[in-house]
């Protein structure tokens, strides 16, 4: 990734105050990340017309892991999550994390998931 | 109990008034919103997963369908080479979006008011994609009536769908605001609000994308 750039002020670029030192990335970030999020798009989509590989139990997990990386990198660099204040990150992955539970759970009340004993 | 941390010398202070937490209320607001949107989306996400394969009649969304009763043949609903490209669409705006924000940061009237037209119309562009995706299952025999695929599908894309109109609205707003005025480096936090508004759209999509329609 390109190097990012740095600066020390009293109110920044988001909205936010405090001499903090705060980073942003540049546009050779932007850049990479819109590369990678096209990559992985296209992984996904080229694995789903695999027949021997969506008849796999490795499959979905894949699928899934990719999603949650491309989730992830969307968050941390375009929403600047990876250089914003902590208390934005809690009021977003707070949620997440909770909204996250209700749907496995009702996915296990609703026997779509099994656990084999 | 509040302490304002901005220092009253600060040139920058302006921009927003001094608060307890020292971040701007606007973003503090825009990111529970934002929290509270992950409650919404994972109800319909869960809603669509529960009842995904429990539909008794077709169309189906992976797989062909005879109707038993009329032998009428309903291929699999789902066409994943168009989805994949206003998906790439979507990602695409959400790269134009985090440019339109640098340039008005960096006072950049020019490329802000670019950027600004071009993430709305690469929005603009997804929603026809949708529009043309509702169209064509509704002339092969889904509609929001006809199973619990169809039910769940629509009410989910078509929320989503919902939020990407109010995103393109609001980009058109500030486009505006920028065309008969200009938005200035102190304005940059309206952008940046509506950026993180338009990027939670994405990364929804990004879920969506994979759970629906890539997962058999």
């Amino acid at each position: 990734m390109a190097a990012d750039h740095s600066h020390s002020m009293a109110h920044d670029d988001h909205g936010n105050a405090g001499s903090h030192e705060h980073t942003h990335p540049d546009w050779g970030t932007y850049k990479w990340v819109a590369l990678i999020l096209t990559a992985l798009t296209g992984l996904e989509v080229w694995i789903y017309y695999l027949p021997s590989f969506t008849a796999t139990k490795l499959f979905v997990p894949t699928l899934l892991i990719l999603s949650a990386i491309k989730f992830t990198i969307v968050v941390m660099f375009y929403m600047h999550l990876k250089y914003d204040a902590k208390l934005f990150r809690a009021l977003f992955v707070g949620p997440l994390i909770i909204a996250s539970f209700i749907v496995v759970g009702l996915l296990f009340l609703f026997n779509h998931v099994k656990i084999q004993f | 109990m509040a302490t304002a941390v901005i220092d009253s010398h600060d040139p920058h202070a302006g921009a927003h008034p001094a608060t307890s937490t020292g971040l701007n209320n606007t973003k503090i607001a825009i990111w529970a919103f934002i929290g509270s949107e992950c409650f919404f989306f994972a109800s319909l996400i869960s809603t669509y997963l529960i009842y995904k394969g429990r539909s008794l009649v077709g169309p189906f969304p992976h797989e062909a369908w005879t109707d038993p009763s009329t032998h009428q043949v309903y291929k699999a609903i789902l066409n994943i080479p168009i989805t994949s490209v206003s998906t790439f669409v979507l990602l695409m705006s959400s790269l134009a979006m985090v440019l339109a924000h640098s340039a008005v940061v960096r006072g950049d009237r020019k490329s802000s008011k670019i950027w600004l037209a071009t993430t709305a119309l690469l929005g603009a562009t997804f929603l026809g994609f949708q529009a043309y995706e509702f169209t064509s299952f509704v002339h092969e025999g889904l509609t929001i009536h006809t199973n619990l695929f169809g039910s769940s599908f629509f009410i989910l894309t078509g929320f989503h769908g919902a939020h990407v109109t109010a995103g393109v609205i609001w980009l058109l707003t500030l486009l505006f605001i920028d065309m008969k005025r200009g938005l200035t480096p102190d304005e940059a936090i309206n952008v940046d609000v509506c950026a993180l508004y338009w990027h939670f759209v994405d990364v929804v999509w990004i879920a969506i994308f994979t759970l629906v329609y890539l997962i058999k």
